[in-house]
């Protein structure tokens, strides 16, 4: 009988899922990490630490929002880094080359994304070509052509008021931090509260449900792609003002990252469950442990794997909870 | 009063003749059985009343209009509402997810946003639904693939009365069912009819059929075959219609056992 009942773990578990639509795991993962870190390194826990591990996840962490709308929707986008990567260089070479005013080199950033997530979206949808091949073919053709835009070679000599997107600290909180906030909040409303999110998941967990309820499924993932892409733009704007430079190589392996975080976060690899709160655990979750392991002096080429063994991991737990729970 | 009328309707794909000109009609709040032999034309038949197929020649008449021209929106819209086998569910969303999926009340957030799903409002009119159905699920607020076959076969159903249906067809709706489930689905059919709702029944139980239907039309070969009143006929009347003669007694006892 007793067993019938679920345990407080349990009940817990359900209600965090049900209202706040995040994993209880990966808040505790978040925890026990930053515990560790704190008592490994004296400098971790200062303001400061947290500032930097906020900023580092900025960037980061508007991919990994972008990867949880995708993958929500029972997509993928690989091309997440390179479109960043050609999005700051379209920026900086509207700013620098043509020589035009500042918010056309911040139009030309989301604009640039947003094009190459339509092309992604447009093939998926129309050409039937499947999303996992036209965004890895996208992640050589945006690279490609940030490079050639600007030949291989970084874009400096960005404006002032550029720099302050990245570099600016109002009230000293750095900018891309704020704006990765205020982007997650509008993010996570629209995931969660809204039809259009309410849409995106039930898209990801059945397409002939969606289908059969009108949603018009393929105009669905073009705009899906298209803000995915938009988001690569945003990124790329923030990249590209932090280190002042539009650089071709910027972003490189960072849809890793952020696929990661959006995985750890307790998005379905396969669609139909995320949240843009429980991937901004994620994105937190990868900000600390590549902080932590920068303060305890770990090679950056140890980074990469812990972040490759830390997605499979992820993964891993998730499908097992998902058997587990279809067992019963 | 004959709410659906079919006469005469014919259907081909290419070369192949899959209905031959069925006659078939329902009254409203009337449960008719519709059974056959696997490939009889049931599932083409079922199409064509919605809409996704036309038919070759012959009427279709709803509510007194002729609807052979409308598209299958438009037959929803006249109250014509088809439960398929796989129920189209989204197995992770919850209940009110899935019974509003693409009609979802929706409020402004703050007085200034709008586009925002009115959540309690939905929960509401879902639990409304289910209610009205006089069936129980564990919780409102869970994932629908966490639950048995018969309560995500409620959800399914609860969602078809959304439109306000004078016309349910279900397609195999206690073929994945335990025993246990099969009651109370086959209870979610009286309490439509009970309602006023016509429901076509479409399945191979045939005691499932012969418990819950008024009527029994027998498809064969793409031919109404034979139309009996449930209350006359019986299992080997049934199988004999289906199998068209032979050893029908063996067949009835094959089909009690199975």
């Amino acid at each position: 009988m007793a067993s019938e009942q679920p345990g407080f773990w349990a009940r817990v578990q359900r209600a965090s899922v049900e209202r706040l639509h995040i994993r209880l795991e990966s808040l505790v993962v978040l925890l026990a990490l930053s515990t560790a870190m704190a008592l490994l390194s004296p400098y971790f826990l200062s303001l400061s630490n947290f500032l930097n591990i906020l900023l580092a996840t900025s960037t980061i962490g508007v991919l990994a929002i972008a990867a949880t709308f995708v993958i929500g929707s029972g997509g993928l986008d690989l091309s997440l880094g390179s479109v960043m990567g050609l999005a700051g260089v379209a920026g900086a070479f509207v700013a620098v080359n043509l020589g035009w005013p500042s918010v056309f080199a911040v139009i030309a950033c989301i604009l640039a994304g947003a094009i190459a997530g339509y092309i992604n979206g447009q093939l998926v949808t129309r050409a039937f070509v499947p999303a996992f091949i036209v965004t890895l073919g996208m992640l050589g053709l945006a690279r490609g052509l940030a490079l050639v835009i600007s030949q291989g070679r970084a874009i400096y000599g960005l404006s002032p008021e550029i720099v302050y997107i990245g570099q600016g600290r109002p009230f000293g909180i750095p900018m891309p931090v704020i704006i990765f906030v205020l982007t997650a909040i509008v993010a996570h409303a629209v995931l969660a509260y809204t039809r259009f999110g309410r849409h995106t998941l039930a898209l990801g967990d059945s397409e002939g449900a969606a289908r059969a309820a009108g949603i018009r499924v393929e105009h669905h993932r073009r705009i899906i792609y298209t803000l995915s892409g938009a988001l690569a733009g945003l990124a790329g704007l923030l990249f590209t003002a932090r280190v002042n430079a539009g650089d071709p190589t910027a972003g490189i392996n960072y849809e890793l990252t952020a696929i990661t975080a959006a995985i750890i976060g307790g998005t379905n690899l396969f669609g139909g469950r995320a949240s843009i709160l429980g991937t901004m655990i994620g994105a937190l979750i990868m900000g600390v442990l590549q902080n932590g392991l920068t303060l305890l002096a770990v090679q950056s080429y140890y980074q990469q794997m812990a972040i490759g063994a830390v997605l499979i991991l992820a993964v891993f737990i998730d499908q097992y909870q998902v058997r587990k729970e279809s067992r019963v | 009063m004959t709410l659906l009328s079919l006469r005469g309707i014919r259907k081909s794909f290419g070369a192949v003749d899959v209905l031959h000109g069925v006659d078939l009609s329902v009254a409203a709040g009337e449960v008719v059985g519709l059974v056959g032999d696997n490939g009889a034309g049931k599932s083409t038949l079922m199409k064509t009343i919605t809409g996704i197929y036309r038919a070759d020649t012959g009427s279709i008449e709803f509510d007194g209009k002729d609807i052979l021209a409308l598209d299958p929106g438009q037959r929803r819209r006249l109250g014509i509402e088809m439960i398929y086998q796989d129920l189209s569910l989204a197995k992770q969303q919850d209940v009110a997810s899935n019974i509003f999926l693409g009609r979802e009340p929706t409020k402004k957030l703050l007085g200034l946003f709008p586009g925002f799903v009115d959540k309690s409002e939905m929960d509401r009119q879902a639990s409304k639904m289910i209610e009205r159905l006089g069936a129980h699920l564990p919780s409102i607020n869970r994932s629908v693939g966490s639950f048995s076959g018969g309560q995500q076969q409620t959800v399914a159903i609860a969602r078809a009365l959304t439109f306000n249906p004078k016309l349910v067809i279900m397609d195999e709706p206690t073929a994945a069912l335990a025993v246990r489930e099969v009651q109370s689905v086959l209870d979610l059919i009286r309490r439509l009819k009970s309602e006023g709702i016509a429901v076509i029944l479409i399945s191979h139980r045939l005691n499932d059929v012969l418990s819950v239907t008024d009527r029994i039309v027998v498809l064969r070969h793409g031919r109404a075959d034979a139309d009996l009143v449930t209350a006359n006929t019986n299992m080997n009347e049934v199988v004999s219609r289906i199998v068209g003669g032979g050893d029908t007694a063996a067949a009835a006892a094959h089909e009690q056992r199975g």
